[in-house]
């Protein structure tokens, strides 16, 4: 399988081609920036894989939960390279490339993600390991982090932004199930882990680009009139 | 040349020959989803954007009988306008021509605005001058020839198309009002309020718009609150903003000495100001009315041309929320 990916949801901007072969990838935090690099970067990393994006079998985009904007910067530059080349794409969360990211970098097997969602509140799930990749044990959430589901069991290690930001609350809840190891807290999302994980799902789960969708977890953004007022319009 | 517009709360996609004109076009209005909000929210905006952009791509094609690999461009609406709605549309468009190995031309909104009396069988010729008049912006603009645009003056405070839908809210009309306004004026009765046309007894072309709305609150208050009141203030209103409207075009026309006014934007629509504006010893040239407001057509229309000048964009993802229409350059 010959697969693109890439992310914008976070303050870091990725880009990767994934072959049975080997793996190609371009990975710069640089906030800000990811309208200038991200093109460019896909340009490189398909130049150094010696493929054009014909030749590919799918496309993967890291869909979120993440910065709102960031993640439809993803999601509209993969529906615009898909619907260019006739290609099916792959949506691929970026809390499970993120555990993915743990797993392959440090063999961790049982990660706690969390990403800041700001408003007192992270986008979470919970991931283990099983049939040789990260996978989700519930469901992905927006919460508050003295609102998280406890694990049925222990040893776990946290993974991603929210590990710093609410380093205190995510601690004494959790206290009890957590591994010794430090949180790896500054992970954020990478292009490489989301094709890996698009690998792992297989082509039969792609879609055609219109129907591939950011996934923003936090759904409520705005007060209605009848809301904010007690008057409807 | 296809063109994308998401600068607000309108997805317009459309098809553009240069040889043929315009082939096909689309638009989808984002009004019902913002209703309840009382007005545009930005994320929201940018949320139905993102599922709408390629699905209007694929009807557009269909209806203009053509498949993407026929495409010789792709232009986009790269500013002004809100940041997140314009990323959708730059995103998607610039990674399709990209992808197609085409050009991409990141267009100006309100050049694309400007330029949409040219999509019509009689379009108007150059030098013009253009009164752009929409919910954001309120423009004179001098036109000696495509890309050279000299502001003459602007609205120091509330857009002319703000003003209306201001002036509905205090008055208890349903989102978006402008348009409501414009049909509860034609129950009113002439004469009985009278609004100060704002800043007409000043030099120079700039307008303020946002004194009108609360003199029109303000009568509103005083008075005994019938519809028939209502419909009296909303009478003056409107003509107190044509009239302001209409006496800073003739100013413009004067001052240029340019024979020809072109018409743009939402207002552009309004058919008391139409009227009226073919009072002035010019030709006036207006869209079609489903041109005054954000479209496709309009944007394709201006990145044809622009590319046709020459335009070669990196591959980078352009979105100005803020893109002054001087910056532009003459082509």
């Amino acid at each position: 399988m010959k697969l693109l990916a890439l992310d914008t949801s976070s303050d870091a901007c990725s880009a990767a081609v994934l072959t049975d072969e080997a793996c190609f990838s371009a990975f710069e935090i640089t906030p800000r920036a990811h309208t200038r690099l991200i093109l460019p970067m896909i340009e490189s990393v398909l130049k150094q894989a010696t493929l054009q994006l014909s030749e590919l079998d799918a496309i993967a985009f890291g869909c979120g939960p993440g910065a709102f904007t960031g993640v439809r910067i993803a999601t509209g530059i993969a529906q615009g390279l898909a619907l260019a080349a006739h290609k099916p794409l792959m949506p691929v969360s970026t809390l499970a490339a993120l555990a993915q990211k743990a797993y392959q970098e440090t063999k961790v097997t049982q990660v706690l993600v969390g990403l800041d969602a700001r408003m007192g509140e992270m986008y979470w799930g919970q991931y283990s390991l099983q049939a040789g990749r990260m996978q989700l044990e519930n469901a992905e959430q927006v919460l508050a982090p003295t609102s998280v589901p406890l694990p049925n069991r222990g040893q776990w290690l946290g993974v991603g932004s929210a590990w710093s930001v609410y380093a205190d609350d995510l601690a004494e809840h959790l206290a009890a199930y957590l591994s010794t190891t430090p949180a790896l807290a500054d992970y954020l999302p990478e292009a490489k882990y989301i094709a890996e994980l698009a690998r792992f799902a297989g082509l039969a789960t792609a879609l055609a680009p219109e129907l591939a969708q950011p996934v923003y977890l936090r759904n409520k953004v705005a007060q209605t009139t009848l809301e904010r007022t007690g008057l409807s319009v | 040349m296809l063109g994308i517009e998401t600068s607000c709360d309108e997805t317009g996609v459309a098809i553009y020959d240069t040889e043929r004109g315009l082939l096909a076009h689309r638009l989808f209005s984002q009004i019902a989803l913002h209703a309840e909000y009382g007005g545009v929210v930005p994320e929201l905006a940018s949320r139905d954007h993102i599922q709408r952009v390629l699905p209007l791509i694929h009807e557009t094609l269909a209806a203009a009988n053509l498949s993407l690999s026929e495409l010789d461009g792709i232009a986009y609406t790269a500013g002004p306008g809100l940041i997140g709605a314009l990323l959708v549309g730059a995103s998607i468009a610039r990674a399709l021509a990209w992808g197609l190995s085409i050009p991409a031309v990141g267009v100006h909104h309100m050049e694309g605005h400007l330029l949409a009396p040219m999509l019509e069988a009689n379009p108007p010729s150059l030098p013009f001058v253009a009164l752009l008049v929409s919910g954001g912006h309120t423009l004179l603009v001098d036109v000696p020839r495509i890309g050279q645009y000299e502001v003459l003056g602007e609205s120091i405070d509330d857009a002319a198309g703000e003003a209306f839908d201001k002036t509905a809210k205090l008055l208890g009309l349903a989102y978006p009002g402008g348009p409501l306004l414009a049909k509860l004026a034609t129950q009113g009765q002439a004469g009985v309020y009278h609004f100060k046309r704002p800043m007409v007894d000043r030099p120079g072309c700039d307008f303020s718009f946002s004194g009108l709305k609360t003199a029109a609150l303000t009568a509103w208050q005083q008075s005994t609150q019938t519809e028939q009141d209502k419909a009296n203030i909303a009478y003056a209103f409107e003509e107190a903003v044509v009239d302001t409207l209409f006496i800073k075009c003739r100013r413009a026309l004067e001052q240029t000495k340019r024979p020809t006014l072109v018409v743009a934007g939402g207002v552009g629509a309004n058919r008391k100001l139409r009227e009226r504006l073919n009072d002035l010893k010019a030709q006036v040239f207006f869209p079609r009315l489903e041109f005054c407001t954000d479209n496709g057509a309009m944007i394709a229309y201006a990145g044809a041309l622009r590319l046709q000048a020459g335009a070669a964009e990196l591959p980078i993802i352009q979105a100005r929320p803020r893109w002054p229409l001087v910056e532009l350059e003459a082509i």
